[in-house]
């Protein structure tokens, strides 16, 4: 197995077990901790091309990398504010509670 | 002769790798500037600690200690004894694993940030292309450690006192990283060893230290606020007040951890006034041409005892700022001062060589301080006071 | 592969794994920093210095710090009464297993055409920002908007509603 096919399948390891937490979990934060999970991995794979690709000079798969690092900061960022409103409103993160549109 | 005193480490550290068969040349030589760096600087907190009694003492005119030895010169060693055999406590309730390892994540993120300060001419443990950017990204790891320690003792004192703790820790991060990123842009790198090299000039006599220039000044003023609140020292210690808080994330620690806790905050200070000293201060070089005779690493650790001195000074005489003047400085003063100081370093650099330059550029800095003075840090006018009794 | 790739890729995934296995919430942002770390070793094995250390920066000193403060601010470390995981968890685990297999299969069967191993590229910080103020000068400066819109909406989003604004 070539280096390229490790550090992929790693990647795609994380990202199925970030997917596995955002979809069985109850805790709204957790959710978006497998979301995180989910980014990370994608930036893994992001990195591992552009080490192992034609041109790592052009060095666009490290901008994309950093770019996406700081997208999911504002995101998480957004989320989580969210959440806490959410906990305000409902005074529960429990996402099987929250199956209603009336608040 | 000048030369070989100022080597003298690194010539010693190839004469003893030297000794060793080549397979382990390698490792051993790393092993051995980490071995110094772990020896040296818990050597240097006790002395720092002694300093600090002394020092405090005598500026609330008192003596500090000095029963144990000669004007208390063997006090740390007793501090430490005690340190060592005291009951190590851990509350029923506590989280076990994350209480244990608090202390622990805190002092090995601190030692890793000494791995890339320059102590002297070719005295670095690493030389990368991003020190600085190393040196940053483990800092924001001890402000986890704080948090670690303060949840895991389930004890509501401690909570609040992290929460503080990290809450002032990351409002700082951001002013801490601005008046670097002015030393970045001035230098066109951001490895360590490039900033202290291009301040290794002298111009009739004088060095071409960052802080001799207006930008660097405000730059350096901006980063000692920000790195006194970076490591919880007075007058921003109000998660670790005693007064206030018992004695904030750490109450629940005791003996060893506790001095763990100890040692990573003060050796947190070290290292920070290292890094300070290293972007501002020119790190190892001489202040006059005509002193480069004296070992460079000596000229970089008087800089870091005075800019120790400083912190122990500024403890004894200011009083400690509540938590929301506190974050309001940070954000509405302290925060854009950095910014604007970024305006004005590029504009440095564009204005020229001669003396207008210097007028510009400090008469924006001025203006800037005094009107964000009267404008940021306004507050809100409270009505008459009213009381309530107990009928 | 090394040793010590595998050393590092055990404790990205364990400490993913534990994120979302763990029952105490503040346990699983725990093990989520770990896995950051994990995976900024990665970088760096990876010969992508700078990305290493802004994910170490960004990711552990900022978005771990933010996930625990949301924890304690949504009262997240007391255990809920109805267990941690959700009524539908077994179909969220089987399509997350098929995703796992889908994506393991497409990299091991394309293993003859993955290019190979190249040179070590060396970059240095100032390429990346000869880059970043040149060709990327437009993400740049939508990073830069997006940056700033995601601060205000998160404070609005978060902020305490005045007394009579309903």
């Amino acid at each position: 197995m070539t280096p390229l096919a490790s550090y992929l399948l790693v990647a795609a390891l994380l990202f199925s077990i970030g997917l596995a937490g955002a979809l069985t979990r109850r805790n709204a934060i957790l959710v978006l901790i497998g979301i995180e999970l989910m980014l990370n991995a994608a930036n893994l794979n992001l990195i591992a091309f552009w080490r192992f690709g034609p041109h790592p000079e052009a060095l666009t798969g490290m901008m994309f990398a950093i770019f996406s690092i700081a997208v999911a900061a504002a995101e998480a960022a957004v989320g989580l504010g969210l959440v806490i409103q959410i906990h305000r409103h409902a005074k529960t993160t429990d996402l099987d509670a929250m199956n209603r549109m009336k608040g | 002769m000048a030369e070989t005193m100022d080597q003298i480490f690194v010539l010693l550290k190839h004469w003893i790798v030297g000794l060793l068969p080549v397979t382990v040349q390698p490792i051993a030589s790393v092993l051995l500037s980490v071995v110094a760096i772990v020896g040296f600087f818990p050597a240097l907190f006790a002395l720092t600690v002694l300093l600090e009694r002394k020092g405090l003492g005598r500026m609330q005119n008192r003596i500090g200690p000095n029963r144990v030895g000669p004007f208390g010169l063997l006090q740390p060693i007793a501090d430490g004894i005690k340190s060592l055999t005291k009951e190590d406590i851990v509350p029923l309730s506590a989280d076990a694993t994350v209480h244990f390892l608090a202390p622990v994540v805190l002092v090995v993120a601190v030692f890793l940030g000494f791995a890339v300060l320059p102590m002297g001419r070719n005295m670095v443990l690493v030389d990368m292309d991003a020190s600085l950017l190393f040196y940053f990204s483990i800092g924001a790891s001890t402000e986890l450690s704080v948090f670690m320690a303060g949840w895991s003792s389930r004890n509501k004192y401690s909570l609040l006192g992290a929460m503080r703790a990290v809450a002032q820790m990351i409002s700082y991060e951001v002013p801490l990283l601005m008046s670097s990123v002015a030393v970045v842009m001035m230098t066109g790198s951001l490895s360590l060893v490039k900033i202290v090299e291009a301040q290794n000039h002298y111009t009739w006599g004088l060095p071409h230290w960052y802080i001799f220039t207006p930008w660097g000044f405000a730059g350096f003023v901006m980063f000692a606020v920000a790195a006194t609140a970076e490591t919880n020292r007075s007058p921003f210690d109000l998660p670790e007040g005693e007064s206030e808080l018992v004695a904030g994330y750490f109450t629940e620690y005791s003996g060893f951890k506790f001095a763990l806790f100890f040692l990573g905050e003060y050796l947190a200070m070290f290292s920070i006034s290292g890094l300070g000293a290293t972007l501002f201060l020119g790190g190892w070089s001489a202040p006059f041409s005509f002193m480069t005779w004296v070992p460079s690493w000596i000229w970089f650790f008087s800089k870091l005892m005075l800019s120790i001195i400083v912190f122990i000074w500024l403890r004894g005489t200011l009083p400690r700022m509540r938590q929301d003047q506190l974050m309001n400085f940070a954000w509405k003063f302290v925060l854009p001062l950095t910014l604007l100081n970024l305006f004005v370093a590029g504009l440095w650099r564009f204005l020229g060589n001669g003396w207008e330059r210097w007028v510009v550029c400090s008469a924006i800095l001025i203006v800037a301080y005094a009107a964000m003075g009267k404008v940021g840090m306004r507050r809100e006018h409270f009505g008459p006071r009213s009381y309530h009794y107990a009928e | 592969m090394s040793g010590m790739f595998f050393l590092i890729s055990a404790l990205a995934v364990g400490g993913g794994l534990a994120a979302v296995l763990l029952k105490n919430t503040v346990h699983c942002a725990l093990a989520l920093t770990l896995a950051f770390a994990g995976l900024a070793l990665l970088f760096l094995q990876l010969d992508a210095q700078y990305a290493g250390f802004a994910q170490m920066l960004v990711y552990i000193g900022a978005v771990a710090i933010l996930v625990v403060f949301a924890i304690l601010l949504t009262r997240g470390s007391e255990t809920p009464k109805d267990g941690v995981y959700s009524r539908n968890w077994f179909a969220g685990l089987v399509i997350a297993a098929a995703v796992f297999a889908m994506l393991g299969w497409a990299v091991l069967q394309s293993t003859s055409v993955l290019p190979h191993e190249t040179a070590e590229p060396v970059v240095t910080v100032q390429q990346i920002g000869i880059a970043l103020m040149g060709r990327y000068v437009l993400p740049l400066e939508i990073v830069a908007l997006l940056l700033t819109a995601a601060t205000i909406g998160a404070v609005i989003v978060a902020m305490h509603e005045k007394e009579g604004a309903k």
